[in-house]
């Protein structure tokens, strides 16, 4: 069990490396691919953490790729409207948070069924956002800066990928570890997770559920609403109806790869962020069929790496064999259509999701008790 | 019945006084003028049967529920709790019956949950050690909850509130899931703190229980003090009449002679999907036609595991579930059904009936495969109301027919129905888990009658319980689950109460005396 702890976020850090490996092998500059895996990690990580602040209050909301959009017009709305960038962020927190606490509203007070609730949300988000984007597609929004560090941002290999990001980037940091802080640490941490863990007990003892998840969802409406208007100010940028193309799916996704904590939710966007990111890259590149299989080795690998079945003898020469056939598959290009390059992320998040679910014993692990139960106060 | 005789010295003020309590939810009265006394030092047990008030009452007291008339004294002052933690400041504390404990979280953790302002860590874990020295109540604060016993659970919920200095401790049902020496630990320290000054409310409707540790009774029925009296001047019987407002049916003598086999397990092991499950370790026993098996043991020992394995729910490797002779070790549960191994779960609602489906479609869901009440895949909707029907018939189950909802029947009432469902298909083999579990007294008296009845006609029946006394009753032969093992099963009688006391704690040596004694079936 402790093996286990200690081995898995080495082991994802190796999968984070074996990407770097087949950067490489690509042609492609490591240090500008890490730094855009990074901006491509964003939404996802702000939306994912918010989310599993959510899950961890015992409440599961479906409707994150809804808010997300709103908060990716409302960010890029405020932003164009008012000149300035941290408006457009202000302005996209607050619309994710308005959106969820009608999610929250209804799930929580007027009891209905949270998966149905999460869906419509999703919906209902999608469709009002490209009623409010009518008038802002074509338009430019406010430049967002980076935050250069004169002197230190300009060093080689350290400077681009750690230290010339903008605000939201040390933002998102700042949060993984305040989340961690707040969850692990604080009292009204630990009441939250009380409250994910059993509802019922909680309220015997006194503490008002429904007002601790209602601010869960408000969090994590918020979070997500950041993380949409980070794709349409920072990382796209621009307004297009329907932009957040399924990242709300794959923070959801995240979070149960992360098994609800904070630090490994985080390795998940990054994984995550470095799939969406190498597939664009590679659609430009020469790939061949023997790549493909080099990349099924290395799902597999993950897998193997995920499940723990495999002893460390396996695992390590299931790593050696993807990177020594990810080379030779680069000294052999034909190139395949770039649509089956574009299915990755997603085809990754299902591969995930199945494979954690799967283990049943290991899905019931971290997950919160009563997550996704309606709470009733009776008696 | 006014035999008021609490006679501790001389008489001092009340610690807390209840006074016309009157709650009433829609289309029921929970509690209706309810007054009574609490005197400092004083055990008090609040008796009564399932849905006569009792919860309601504490949960009044304890500020979780608001109620429409009445008042409380606590201290010659005026007691109004809008909340748990406004009574918890006050100097109430609550153990519950189904324990508010968080399993993933560790106990020092849970405790701090249950305190309004709990100290820093390392202050609490130091008080937690001390509170648990004094009053003997071992726990080790880092552990995660999950991982204890139901007792080591309680004995968390007994220090929480310990911690925050409570003058009045109530304790709903506290004994119904402890074996009986972990409930002479628990009056061992009660009384210590009786003897401290603490007034301790004492929730069961375990008779003797009641006469050995408390000073006065106040009694419940429908709400309403129905007597109020001295346990120790009464004996379990006349409680008994008092509780349930009739007298009881003396139980059916049985004296059945086994037939051939009819379940036949041999070392089962299963490995269980639940991180805090059981997993269960070479079980092996056999279960004879015309004979009632009762599997004693403490919540959460693997009884659901074996019910799951047996019911076909999990499936099990080849080889070690023989019904009869046939090997139905990885036959699905309706294939099992329909060669008579029928099984009736513990959880009432959602597992053994669907709450908002009819009690004809209830019947539907078990009795097809043996009752043949479909055709081509469409339902046979009449016969199908006539089975239902002939079980609300003949189990005496009190509803407006087979068109009601299986949600809204009483818990004696689906346990009866659901129960009828299973014998009326004659079964070779029934396995029910804990048949009479939240059932009133007279419900559960003719469940117990319809298992011996149905073993008298030849069937084998085996009986998960956590009710001692139930399977004393009920039970031919006799086994205790414990850490996911049987025992071998020994003629009921042959040992005695604290010999399957020690058993249920997972005594290794009491279990090999038990295979001395054990009866080649």
């Amino acid at each position: 069990m402790t093996v286990e702890r200690l081995t898995q976020p080495v082991l994802i850090t190796l999968a984070l490396v074996a990407l770097a490996v087949f950067a490489l092998i690509s042609g492609l500059d490591p240090v500008l691919l890490g730094a855009s895996i990074i901006i491509a990690a964003q939404p996802l990580l702000l939306a994912a953490i918010g989310e599993m602040v959510v899950e961890k209050s015992g409440v599961l909301n479906l409707g994150v790729e809804g808010m997300m959009i709103i908060g990716a017009i409302a960010g890029f709305a405020f932003a164009v409207e008012s000149g300035s960038p941290w408006v457009g962020f202000l302005g996209a927190a607050l619309a994710g948070a308005a959106l969820a606490l009608v999610f929250g509203v209804l799930t929580q007070v007027l009891l209905s069924n949270q998966v149905a609730t999460g869906l419509a949300l999703t919906l209902f988000g999608l469709g009002l956002a490209a009623l409010i984007g009518q008038p802002y597609s074509g338009l430019k929004p406010p430049a967002f800066g980076s935050l250069d560090i004169p002197g230190l941002s300009d060093l080689p290999v350290v400077g681009p990928l750690f230290l010339s990001h903008d605000a939201v980037v040390y933002f998102a940091l700042g949060l993984v570890i305040a989340v961690w802080l707040f969850l692990g640490r604080s009292r009204p941490g630990m009441i939250l997770r009380a409250v994910g863990e059993n509802h019922a007990a909680a309220h015997a003892l006194g503490y008002n559920v429904i007002a601790i998840r209602l601010a869960a969802i408000a969090f994590g409406g918020a979070c997500a609403g950041l993380g949409g208007a980070y794709l349409s100010l920072v990382r796209v940028p621009q307004w297009n109806e329907g932009m957040t193309a399924g990242a709300g799916w794959i923070a959801l996704a995240i979070v149960v790869f992360g098994a609800w904590k904070p630090w490994r939710v985080m390795l998940g966007a990054y994984l995550f962020g470095g799939v969406t990111i190498l597939q664009l890259n590679l659609q430009a590149a020469n790939l061949t069929p023997l790549w493909l299989l080099a990349f099924g080795l290395f799902l597999f690998a993950i897998w193997r790496t995920l499940t723990s079945r495999a002893g460390p003898i396996e695992l390590l020469l299931l790593w050696l064999g993807t990177i020594a056939l990810g080379t030779w598959s680069a000294a052999y290009p034909i190139s395949i259509q770039a649509q089956y390059l574009s299915m990755t992320p997603y085809l990754v998040t299902i591969i995930v999701l199945v494979v954690m679910s799967a283990d049943r014993l290991r899905a019931n692990q971290n997950a919160p008790a009563s997550l996704g139960q309606v709470f009733h106060k009776s008696g | 019945m006014q035999c008021d005789g609490f006679a501790k010295g001389p008489r001092v003020t009340p610690l807390l006084s209840i006074n016309g309590i009157t709650k009433a939810y829609p289309g029921v009265v929970a509690n209706d003028d309810v007054s009574f006394t609490l005197m400092p030092g004083e055990i008090h047990a609040l008796l009564g049967e399932n849905g006569a008030g009792k919860s309601t009452l504490v949960k009044t007291i304890y500020g979780l529920v608001r109620p429409d008339a009445g008042s409380m004294m606590l201290g010659g002052k005026a007691f109004q709790p809008s909340n748990p933690q406004a009574a918890r400041a006050a100097g109430i504390g609550m153990v519950f019956q189904h324990f508010s404990l968080f399993e993933a979280m560790s106990v020092a953790e849970n405790i701090a949950l249950g305190m309004t302002s709990p100290p820093d860590r390392r202050e609490l874990s130091r008080s937690i050690s001390e509170t648990s020295a004094r009053y003997g109540l071992e726990v080790d604060p880092f552990r995660q909850v999950g991982d204890l016993s139901v007792g080591e659970r309680q004995r968390v919920e007994i220090i929480r509130c310990l911690l925050q200095q409570p003058r009045v401790l109530i304790m709903d049902e506290p004994t119904s899931v402890l074996t009986p020496q972990e409930v002479w630990t628990l009056f061992e320290t009660l009384r210590q703190l009786s003897a401290e000054g603490v007034a301790i409310l004492y929730i069961s409707h375990k008779l003797e229980e009641i006469r050995a540790l408390c000073d006065r009774a106040t009694i419940l029925r429908g709400g309403k003090v129905v007597a109020s009296c001295t346990p120790v001047e009464e004996t379990a019987q006349s409680l008994a009449e008092m509780m349930i407002g009739q007298s009881m049916a003396a139980p059916a003598v049985h004296n059945r002679t086994p037939g051939d086999l009819a379940l036949d397990v041999q070392s089962l092991n299963v490995k269980s999907d639940d991180p805090f499950g059981v997993d269960l370790k070479d079980i092996s026993f056999s279960l004879m036609s015309g004979q009632i098996l009762g599997v004693a043991g403490v919540a959460g020992n693997g009884q659901d595991e074996l019910m799951l394995a047996l019911s076909g729910e999990t499936l099990v490797t080849p080889e070690t579930l023989f019904l009869g002779r046939r090997d139905i070790s990885v036959a699905r549960p309706n294939e099992r059904r329909v060669s008579g191994l029928l099984c009736a779960p513990e959880e009432r609602l959602g597992h053994a009936a669907a709450p908002a489906m009819s009690l004809t479609d209830n019947a539907f869901l078990t009795g097809n495969a043996r009752e043949r009440l479909s055709w081509n895949g469409f339902i046979k909707s009449q016969v199908t109301s006539n089975f239902a029907r002939a079980i609300i018939a003949g189990f005496d189950v009190r509803t407006p027919g087979p068109t009601a909802l299986a949600g809204s029947l009483s818990g004696g009432n689906l346990q009866k129905f659901l129960m009828g469902r299973e014998i009326m298909q004659r079964p070779r083999v029934l396995v029910v888990n804990q048949p009479t579990w939240g059932v009133d007294a007279k419900a559960a008296g003719d469940i117990r009658r319809a298992l011996s009845t149905l073993a008298d006609e030849g069937a084998g029946v085996i009986v998960i319980s956590q009710d001692l006394d139930e399977l004393m009753e009920v039970a031919d032969v006799f086994s205790v689950i414990a850490g996911g093992r049987l025992s071998e099963p020994v003629k009921t009688g042959s040992i005695s109460i604290e010999e399957i006391g020690l058993m249920m704690g997972g005594d290794a040596s009491v279990t090999q005396q038990m295979e001395a004694l054990h009866v080649d079936p």
